[in-house]
């Protein structure tokens, strides 16, 4: 089932709800920022939460001009070990596994 | 017209199903899941079976909707491996129900070893009963790892994939679930999972075949007309009626016939 829109009407039909989620994605990270100053971290300082840290990783993914970003950003956020874990921690999720360098 | 296949009416009101009828809703099926706390006997999984098996169904019928089940105990609670054989040993009881179509829906929460045990004798007793199976594959960072220990565990029983719905895929596990054989759904939340426009991206990108969507509304953030707003949003890309009845009406009547017991009453 292919697309039916043009590139001009996805950009006309969506462009002001993205918009909006990337005004928020950044004032997120400013209130981030904001917080962790008031608790004494330098703006250079390495950002303490694994989930802030993927996020920006993620970012990364989005600007790369390649296809699949959504599948991608999602594999980058997923626990890649592969065996069963001895016993559950707890019963939610975080939302991102460690980054693989970390 | 449309068929929710996995939705948690325990959770919902009374005003949900007159809305869901007016949405064009015909027929939905619960799957017994997590009800937000962990039961404390077998005996709660029971009073939790009437309830899907006698209660559901009536309440939905005001509304001209069609109710049907898949039993079991949810991963979230099969940590405890002693609870979920009880509840394994009861469910038996309660398959000739007439609403019943399955196990479901079974999976993995955070792809422990306990749950990948209680997950094999699930499909065990599937197996055993020839019956057709729903799965729930785990949240966020433990879908992808959690996807490919279901599959590979359904595999291991000889199952059919084509009587499986693997649930909740995204974009980092529809390709594989389907180039395995599997029917997947796709689950229409607000924050995770997929939203409507995802979703038909999906469908874009994937095609119609063996997919279909649902809103596995519950006493979460979620949307019980979830399904008819993803219809919308196909209508307002343009695409044809014919794929949006394909996907929200064809798609699950086709795979739930398989059952013997599904009906829309249409």
């Amino acid at each position: 089932m292919s697309i039916p829109m043009k590139a001009r009407d996805i950009a006309d039909r969506y462009f002001l709800e993205h918009r909006a989620k990337v005004l928020d994605l950044a004032a997120f990270l400013d209130r981030y920022d904001r917080a962790a100053q008031a608790e004494g971290h330098a703006a250079t300082d390495r950002i303490d939460d694994g989930r802030v840290r993927a996020l920006l990783a993620a970012i990364h993914l989005l600007i790369d001009r390649k296809p699949e970003r959504a599948r991608r950003v999602l594999e980058l956020w997923s626990d890649r070990s592969t065996d069963p874990i001895d016993r559950a921690p707890m019963k939610g999720a975080i939302g991102v596994a460690p980054l693989p360098d970390e | 017209m449309y068929i929710d296949p996995h939705i948690h009416m325990v959770s919902r009101t009374t005003d949900d199903y007159r809305q869901m009828a007016l949405a064009g809703c015909v027929a939905i099926t619960e799957p017994a899941f997590w009800a937000g706390y962990d039961r404390s006997s077998a005996q709660g999984f029971v009073d939790y079976f009437r309830l899907l098996t006698d209660t559901e169904p009536k309440r939905a019928a005001q509304f001209g909707i069609r109710h049907h089940t898949w039993l079991c105990i949810n991963p979230k609670e099969s940590e405890d491996i002693g609870l979920a054989r009880e509840v394994l040993a009861e469910i038996p009881s309660f398959l000739d129900r007439p609403s019943v179509l399955g196990i479901g829906e079974i999976g993995l929460n955070k792809n422990s070893r306990n749950e990948l045990t209680v997950l094999h004798e699930h499909i065990a007793l599937a197996a055993k009963h020839q019956l057709m199976i729903l799965v729930h594959t785990p949240h966020l960072e433990d879908k992808l790892k959690g996807t490919r220990l279901i599959m590979d565990a359904i595999r291991e029983h000889g199952i059919d994939p084509g009587r499986v719905l693997i649930d909740h895929v995204e974009e980092h596990t529809v390709g594989e679930v389907l180039r395995r054989g599997f029917w997947a759904g796709m689950t229409l939340y607000p924050d995770t999972k997929c939203t409507p426009q995802r979703a038909v991206d999906i469908f874009e990108m994937h095609g119609t075949d063996r997919l279909w969507i649902n809103s596995a509304a519950d006493w979460g953030v979620s949307d019980p007309l979830a399904v008819p707003k993803c219809q919308q949003e196909m209508r307002a890309r343009g695409h044809l009626e014919a794929a949006i009845r394909k996907v929200s009406f064809e798609n699950p009547f086709r795979f739930l016939s398989q059952s013997g017991r599904f009906s829309t009453g249409h």
